[in-house]
């Protein structure tokens, strides 16, 4: 058993914790990475669009502020978010962006002169400053008042991650890839590190550190249908809610995306519809003016995607070897906007679907994406619950995004917390002098091998790994999806339960020797089961419907009862739900709640009286 | 449409004692817009689960799934079955180390060319928070970051007869990866600098001139334009160095 001992162990090197491990190399402490495949390969390499900060260089960005960020967050989260946190965010956004210029990103700059663009599809034009010449513009994004997001081309986190790992490389913060985290090592209430197994030869590993960063990205693989990499699956997660004492917060708060590619699930963009692109049933026919006669296609996200779900329900969805969907059809846009305005889904039908957008529809679906919950963290980034425990991106509830993330601000998010925590952990570090229980690192690893022992051996039964994974995401497909109500959620409630068991009786069918793929997964599965029962339990006690979170039998937001976030523990090995709590959405309220001017659901008002709802 | 397509797959597990080297027959249905993804996942969750091969983001921008389709290199997750024969024979891509089957270890031999060409920013300036960002012409971004588009999928690398025969090469991903930095203004090494570099048979002077490397890139980067741009570069650095006053 090989032994590492690190000053900060980073769970994850994607963006947040590489610009984590970067602050604490900085400051000279050494810092170690766990990754389960090559850092460049993180999935925020896979974020097109870019990054919000309110820097105003473009003239459609003209006026922006941090304060204008900070109102379209604080609406975006639909009041659901840390308002400190938000703020803090915006204040630290520009600052963020001009380092990772300064570090090496090839943003793209303003250039000056007349230039057209489209919005709904009908043509305006717009001037650029000459003295602007050079500085980092911005796109627009949906939800922002302002043009705000920054970008290189198509491959904004892509280069972005490449000029982090860069960085990285440049002061010798060790990454050790392949490498995948099954428990968190804990003793009294303090963080010790991690037990992990190497993905290249299957040994156990064990990591010792003075601070321990989880920053392991979303957990949208506990879906069927996800935009997220297949390395997504929550493992990290699951080994801290396994801790009993760090609480995972908002799970139920899950955005989905109405366009994935069937069968891939790889999204392809919201521009497809603003640019006049139409959804279609199996029939042939458009359907969204019939629900939503103002906005059709182009409503909201979460609306769209409701309304998709809804006709499919209604027996309208085309059936395939995957599953039900819907077409997006865009070939009356013609053949030139296609090729050059939507190179990159022109590309994505080309190269995952082997058909012509040109002259075929493209089959889609409303699909996971984001995981606004997460590990909870105060606004430094410290877990609840563990001494030396933090969290800092997708894999955090930090809270900047409450119950809807808008489009840019978890690319941005995630070098804002990793700068913020990091100088946060830094200064944890400073006053920290490292103190090791090593029967507590013992027993972790004996228990970790006892499991590999039980799963190899079938000492528990012989549940097949795939078929109880298959399981679990059903159950969150059919009940926890975008229509939420008692029903749907109270069977899949109870049936996670009953899939919970199952994971407790897996059995192998290889040997499970080396780097064995369905090993790695039946270490995590039990503790994924435990993610999937913290979002549907939670969905299923939250009687409102807020952001993502739609409730068909609770229509309105209820700021009087619900006006906070959901905290999900897992204190007891038998349980068999997770222990919730909730604490108040915000402990400043620095803009109170409003109609967030989209979408129209009712509000329960804050001080609304016992009897007024 | 009902196609049955046999997969020929390269099975090895190094840590396994009983295992050895050989090749085994897995038969899968066609469906509609398959891809390797889906295939090879079907085989590992319905035939074999020990079976190893590497994809992450499946969606062709992470560079994972590189592997040898009927011999060559490419990415597995936009490989489309209807565009592959009934039989496809699948090899993990040679020169990298095995992990096992169809997984091998590119993350160690990338983070080696990283630290042998410098791949950073290499600068004096410090960062100062409270000032305006240094301007940059958005046509040069726009070049930066088309060198800065190569994924470290692998498949140039294996793709390559030099880096067959010698494992100091830099290859085309590494050459690429200095054009990059030579670009960059922000970066203040040198022409000298960068000929310590690259400049011998490890680095420019190593390569034939097969092009296998740009024929097999799935992102399609003009990896032998770039070739050609550092030996142009490097030779007039290294005579101008011979000249009086040269340095």
């Amino acid at each position: 058993m090989q032994t590492f001992v690190t000053d900060v162990l980073c769970i994850g090197a994607g963006l947040a914790g590489e610009r984590v491990a970067i602050a604490a190399a900085e400051a000279g402490f050494d810092a170690t990475c766990l990754s389960i495949v090559p850092a460049r390969r993180s999935h925020s390499a896979a974020a097109q669009g870019g990054m919000q900060a309110a820097l105003g260089n473009c003239s459609m960005g003209e006026g922006d502020s941090p304060d204008v960020h900070f109102v379209d967050t604080v609406k975006g989260s639909d009041w659901g978010c840390d308002q400190e946190v938000a703020r803090l965010f915006c204040d630290n956004a520009p600052i963020a962006m001009r380092q990772m210029a300064h570090w090496g990103v090839p943003w793209n700059r303003v250039v000056p002169g007349k230039r057209h663009y489209y919005k709904g599809g009908e043509r305006f034009e717009k001037e650029e400053k000459a003295e602007k010449a050079g500085l980092i513009t911005a796109r627009a994004f949906g939800g922002t008042a302002k043009w705000r997001t920054c970008y290189t081309s198509d491959g904004t986190g892509h280069t972005v991650l490449y000029t982090m790992d860069n960085r990285a490389a440049q002061l010798g913060v060790t990454v050790h890839d392949k490498v995948e985290v099954v428990s968190i090592i804990h003793d009294a209430g303090q963080c010790l590190g991690a037990v992990a197994r190497c993905l290249r030869t299957g040994e156990l590993r064990v990591y010792l550190a003075k601070a321990t960063l989880v920053a392991s990205g979303g957990f949208g693989r506990i879906y069927r249908e996800s935009t997220n990499a297949v390395i997504n699956d929550g493992g990290a997660h699951a080994a801290v809610l396994d801790t009993g004492v760090v609480p995972l917060g908002n799970m139920e708060a899950v955005q989905f995306h109405p366009t994935g590619i069937v069968p891939t699930y790889i999204l392809v963009t919201e521009g497809c519809r603003g640019d006049g692109g139409t959804l279609l049933d199996v029939n042939g026919e458009r359907f969204m003016h019939l629900y939503e006669p103002e906005k059709a296609e182009l409503a909201s996200r979460d609306v769209v995607s409701r309304w998709m779900m809804h006709h499919i329900r209604e027996g309208k969805g085309v059936k395939s070897p995957y599953g039900e969907h819907l077409w997006l059809d865009i070939r009356h846009l013609g053949e030139r906007h296609i090729r050059v305005k939507l190179r990159e889904v022109d590309e994505i039908c080309h190269n995952f679907l082997g058909i012509d957008p040109v002259e075929s529809l493209i089959p889609v679906k409303p699909v996971q994406h984001y995981s606004m919950g997460g590990i909870r963290t105060n606004k430094d980034g410290k877990a609840y619950g563990l001494e030396g425990l933090f969290a800092a991106g997708e894999a955090a509830c930090w809270d900047m995004h409450g119950f809807n993330r808008l489009g840019g601000n978890s690319l941005a998010e995630t070098v804002v917390a990793g700068m913020l925590v990091g100088a946060k952990l830094v200064e944890y570090l400073r006053g920290r002098e490292a103190v090791w229980n090593t029967a507590a690192v013992r027993d972790a690893v004996l228990r970790v091998e006892d499991r590999i022992e039980r799963l190899r051996t079938g000492t528990d039964g012989g549940e097949n790994v795939y078929a109880v994974r298959d399981a679990m995401q059903d159950a969150l497909q059919d009940g926890v999806h975008i229509f939420r109500n008692a029903d749907g959620l109270g069977r899949a409630v109870d049936s996670l339960r009953e899939i919970h068991a199952r994971a407790k009786r897996l059995g192998l069918r290889s040997n499970g020797v080396g780097a064995n793929p369905e090993l790695a997964m039946a270490l995590k599965l039990p503790g994924m089961v435990r993610l999937a029962l913290c979002v549907a339990h939670g969905a299923l006690m939250r009687t409102e419907s807020r952001g993502s979170h739609a409730r068909e039998d609770h229509p309105e937001r209820n700021d009087r009862d619900w006006l906070n976030r959901t905290l999900a523990t897992w204190p007891g090995e038998s349980d068999e739900l997770p222990t919730l709590t909730y604490e108040p959405a915000t402990r400043v309220m620095e803009m109170p709640p409003g109609d967030r001017g989209y979408g129209n659901g009712t509000i329960i008002p804050m001080d609304a009286g016992e009897n007024n709802s | 449409m009902t196609r049955n397509l046999t997969f020929s797959i390269f099975r090895y597990n190094p840590m396994d004692r009983t295992s050895t080297p050989h090749m085994d027959t897995f038969v899968v249905p066609e469906t509609s817009s398959m891809t390797l993804f889906i295939a090879l996942t079907r085989i590992r969750e319905e035939q074999d689960p020990s079976l190893q091969f590497d994809f992450c983001c499946r969606a062709g921008i992470c560079g994972a799934c590189g592997m040898l389709v009927n011999g060559r290199p490419n990415l597995a997750c936009k490989t489309k079955t209807k565009e592959l024969p009934d039989v496809v024979t699948l090899l993990p891509l040679p020169i990298f180390r095995l992990v096992g089957d169809l997984s091998v270890d590119t993350g160690t031999w990338f983070r080696e060319m990283y630290s042998r060409v410098g791949s950073w920013i290499h600068t004096d300036r410090e960062f100062d928070p409270l000032a305006e960002e240094e301007r940059m012409d958005n046509a040069l971004a726009n070049e930066i970051y088309e060198l800065e588009r190569c994924i470290e999928c692998g498949c140039c690398i294996a793709g390559c007869a030099t880096a067959r025969m010698r494992r100091d090469f830099l290859g085309a991903a590494g050459l690429n990866r200095v054009a990059r930095f030579m670009l960059d203004p922000r970066d203040q090494r040198t022409e000298k600098d960068f000929f310590e570099i690259i400049g011998d048979d490890e680095g420019i002077f190593g390569c034939m001139g097969l092009l296998g490397c740009e024929d097999v890139c799935p992102k399609g980067l003009p990896l032998q334009d770039q070739l050609g741009f550092l030996r142009r570069r490097m030779g007039l650095a290294a005579i101008r160095s011979f000249l009086p006053g040269g340095k």
